[in-house]
């Protein structure tokens, strides 16, 4: 079995905030956006490094984004920064034309995304932002596992061609994926071979899924655990191939269970090789105040849950 | 350069046009465009620096416009036609399937003169702000042109895109209101009034000019003085007052022609008084 350790837990945020300060370096095409949150993105150090391509929008989401679609026209690689629920919810019509549409090569960048959000409550606990984003086309979605997962796909999506939207989190998490691993859109990345059960997991809960691997070996079930970091672009490859050989799955993910990553390999499935899914995801409701553990318990995103879907699901395909 | 004159021809055609391709699939939006047409005309012909030949997405080097208001799309495409963008006989696939001139300006199908798809409403000034913000980093001199409508500044967006326009300075960037007084619903007054616009727009700390939009030779001296205007740390406001439907006499004024279509009897009336200058597609 691959050991992952944790190198000393970061906020994904911070991951992209590193990844700006370093395309700000490397890119000057590289314009960042930000709508009075910019401590908050982990922005600061480039703005202050790059004062002349950084934009402070203020609160008004709307006009950030039909900016960054404009910067975009002038040959920019601009990077629109907020809050996930600010990110897409509010302004999905001005991402859905300007940008989607007009297929403008904007990186949408949205923090604080998911329940670990935490105390500030359902209001701002975007838990529908990658079913909205993936609906629309030409729009890639990522959400990365960890700090090392997050600044190389902010890097990979500056070099993209096309609309992103980049999905991560507010708390500190535990840091595992290698430095050096290669961060390719669209190419799921697999972390733990196994025979008995497939576990896709993106985000926060990736971490959480290779702990369930480990409960589940005790139990004699070798659990197959696979990133997909890129729900759109969505490895269709990946998932049929683990599939066929596990004959049952799990999804794993910090959203809601109806239009997320759970639904895009229900999806699959349906339509390629049917075989048992188990989701782990938010259902069907809104967020609420708490810390980012307990919220993870409270609404079944943890480990044991999906240890429990992974039974599930093993005890379906054998029916 | 290009004569009052040959703007006015222009704007007549860009009228015929409008006309015949919205009868032609019987949809779209003939009130605004017509009262747009001397603005198109001289836009193209005389305010633009622009290179229709070698139209490049980034616009580097040259003046570029923005259609907020996207439902004047067959206006837009007339002229662009008429300036060599494409050719003058695919305006009669306007609406029509696989037609690269869609319902309200895309980009999807490369059709030269749009850089940014348009129609859901207020988008169109915070796109033309990014894009001017870009042409300052580029060190591009050149100028940056946005239409709207004034039942379109209803939109919150095009508040916050105000507000920042003055706080960061936008000042190569010149926006143009389509000033009809008229919406769907109504005459603007009665459905949703917007109060002084001149006294909105510099309150936000805009530059603000008017003038008579179907009055070339006014036109013409309001967009030089707004261009002089620009490069003094403001950004500039064009109130254009126009007449919805101007040119044909049952349509002048009247907010229904907003969004429909010209019958047999309707178009061929509208046509007779409508002089075919550079010649129908």
């Amino acid at each position: 079995m691959n050991q992952y350790i944790n190198t000393g837990s970061k906020d994904t945020r911070s991951g992209f905030g590193a990844a700006m300060l370093e395309l700000g370096k490397t890119n000057t095409d590289v314009v960042a956006l930000c709508a009075d949150l910019t401590g908050s993105l982990k922005l600061n150090e480039f703005a202050e490094a790059f004062p002349e391509r950084f934009i402070q929008t203020g609160i008004a989401e709307a006009n950030m984004m039909g900016i960054a679609a404009g910067l975009a026209i002038g040959g920019k690689i601009p990077f629109a920064t907020t809050f996930a629920n600010f990110a897409t919810g509010r302004v999905y019509d001005q991402i859905r034309q300007s940008i989607a549409y007009s297929n403008k090569n904007v990186k949408i960048a949205a923090s604080h995304a998911g329940i670990t959000l935490g105390e500030d409550g359902a209001t701002h606990q975007m838990l529908e932002d990658i079913g909205m984003m993936k609906m629309l086309p030409n729009m890639t979605v990522i959400n990365p596992c960890d700090y090392n997962q997050t600044k190389a796909a902010t890097i990979a999506a500056s070099k993209h061609s096309g609309p992103v939207y980049l999905r991560f989190g507010r708390p500190k998490v535990p840091n595992f994926i290698p430095e050096n691993q290669e961060f390719i859109i669209g190419k799921a990345i697999l972390l733990q071979p196994g025979n008995d059960v497939s576990v896709f997991a993106a985000g926060h809960l990736v971490w959480r899924a290779l702990e369930a691997c480990k409960v589940l070996k005790d139990k004699g079930i070798t659990a197959e655990i696979i990133n997909i970091h890129t729900i759109k672009p969505l490895d269709v490859q990946a998932i049929l191939d683990s599939v066929k050989k596990t004959g049952c799955a799990v999804s794993a993910e910090e959203h809601e269970m109806n239009g997320g990553l759970g639904d895009s390999i229900a999806q699959t499935l349906a339509l390629h090789d049917p075989k048992p899914l188990e989701m782990v995801a938010v259902r069907d409701k809104f967020g609420e105040s708490g810390t980012p553990d307990e919220l993870i318990r409270k609404f079944n995103l943890d480990t044991p849950d999906i240890v429990e879907a992974a039974l599930r699901a093993v005890k379906r395909k054998n029916k | 350069m290009n004569s009052e004159k040959e703007i006015s021809n222009l704007a007549s055609q860009i009228r015929r046009d409008v006309l015949r391709m919205i009868h032609a699939v019987q949809s779209g939006h003939p009130g605004a465009p017509l009262g747009c047409a001397e603005f198109f005309a001289a836009l193209y012909l005389r305010i633009l620096k622009h290179d229709p030949a070698g139209f490049k997405m980034d616009g580097m080097g040259e003046d570029v416009f923005f259609l907020s208001n996207g439902h004047l799309s067959a206006g837009w495409y007339s002229v662009l036609a008429r300036s060599d963008y494409f050719d003058i006989a695919e305006l009669g696939s306007f609406r029509k399937l696989n037609s690269r001139l869609q319902g309200h300006p895309a980009t999807a199908d490369g059709l030269p003169g749009v850089r940014v798809a348009s129609g859901s409403l207020g988008q169109g000034l915070s796109v033309a702000i990014g894009y001017s913000l870009s042409k300052k980093l580029n060190k591009d001199p050149y100028h940056v042109y946005v239409l709207m409508g004034d039942g379109e500044i209803q939109e919150g967006q095009v508040w916050e895109a105000a507000i920042f326009a003055t706080a960061k300075k936008v000042d190569n960037l010149i926006a143009v209101i389509d000033y009809n007084k008229k919406q769907i619903d109504g005459p603007l007054h009665e459905v949703m009034p917007l109060g002084n616009l001149k006294n909105k727009w510099e309150s936000f700390g805009w530059q603000v000019l008017e003038t008579d939009g179907n009055n070339v030779k006014e036109l013409l001296a309001a967009m030089e003085q707004a261009k002089a205007l620009t490069g003094k740390g403001k950004p500039v406001m064009v109130l254009m007052h126009t007449i919805m439907g101007k040119g044909v006499d049952f349509m002048e004024d009247r907010h229904q022609w907003h969004g429909s279509p010209p019958n047999d009897a309707q178009l061929q009336s509208a046509l007779s008084q409508l002089e075919e200058t550079l010649g129908d597609y």
